[in-house]
């Protein structure tokens, strides 16, 4: 069976499940964010899959945003967790409880 | 008779997915270190199939950037955290019930989408030019505010970094 563009949105529809499970199910900040890395990864996919698909190069330059974004966002975030890390000795979000009533 | 580029297609769509099972919920380790490893190598096999989608400078980025710089970002926290204890915690039941239904839900319902949706495009025959030149070309004319304003944006993710991470907020 010859690989189709349903074949490359399939994978990526299941690995941005994936990213999300672990986004929804780790209690860890570090982990939640690398399963925000791999819904993004999953996009990346779909768009890149579409671009070959339609002979229109708008989804790959699309994609090239999203990994310097995606970058730009990593450093961003990390130094947040870091920020929380000194100041509340955790990067768990079931101790970071403070904003419940 | 399948050909060489569809046995490489499955076998790296099967890789991506087993590695990003093993990033995000490994039976075995619970350790960030493991996670980020198996996430570089997710990113790897997801360059194999930009590479089979045409698209070498993307793949080349996706390694450099993502495997090489973002990675390596986070190994530092990872480092620089301890995060020991984190390791012996249990998943919650009820969490990992909830994040199954609603995973379930949403899978089924961009599954459903993808198999309904009309099929369009032209065929995997005619080739996107994924080559670099193009790609260069359109960046610089058509695309040439957003590309600038993305190095303002790394800029200011810059200075964010590095006034979050100072010793002190004042």
């Amino acid at each position: 069976m010859h690989a189709s563009l349903n074949h490359y949105l399939v994978v990526s529809v299941l690995l941005f499940s994936l990213g999300l499970f672990g986004v929804l199910a780790r209690r860890n900040l570090l982990i939640i964010y690398m399963g925000l890395e791999l819904m993004l990864n999953a996009a990346n996919l779909a768009l890149v899959a579409f671009s070959r698909y339609n002979a229109n190069l708008n989804g790959q330059v699309m994609v090239f945003f999203t990994i310097t974004v995606a970058a730009a966002e990593v450093s961003v975030g990390l130094a947040l967790i870091v920020a929380l890390y000194r100041k509340r000795q955790t990067a768990h979000v079931e101790d970071l409880t403070s904003l419940k009533l | 008779m399948p050909d060489i580029t569809d046995l490489l297609f499955y076998g790296f769509a099967g890789l991506a997915l087993l590695f990003g099972f093993l990033c995000v919920a490994n039976p075995i380790s619970r350790s960030p270190v493991t996670s980020a490893m198996f996430l570089v190598l997710t990113i790897v096999s997801l360059a194999g199939l930009f590479i089979l989608l045409h698209a070498f400078f993307l793949a080349a980025i996706q390694v450099l950037v993502y495997a090489g710089a973002v990675m390596v970002l986070f190994l530092f926290v990872i480092m620089l955290l301890e995060l020991k204890e984190e390791e012996r915690r249990k998943f919650r039941k009820f969490t990992v019930g909830a994040g199954v239904i609603a995973v379930a839900v949403i899978a089924g319902l961009l599954l459903q989408a993808v198999f309904k949706a009309v099929p369009f495009g032209t065929g995997p025959t005619v080739l996107a030019e994924g080559l670099t030149q193009p790609l260069g070309r359109i960046l610089f004319t058509q695309y040439l505010l957003p590309f600038e304003l993305l190095s303002l944006l790394l800029l200011v993710a810059m200075v964010g970094a590095i006034l979050l991470t100072k010793k002190e907020l004042k």
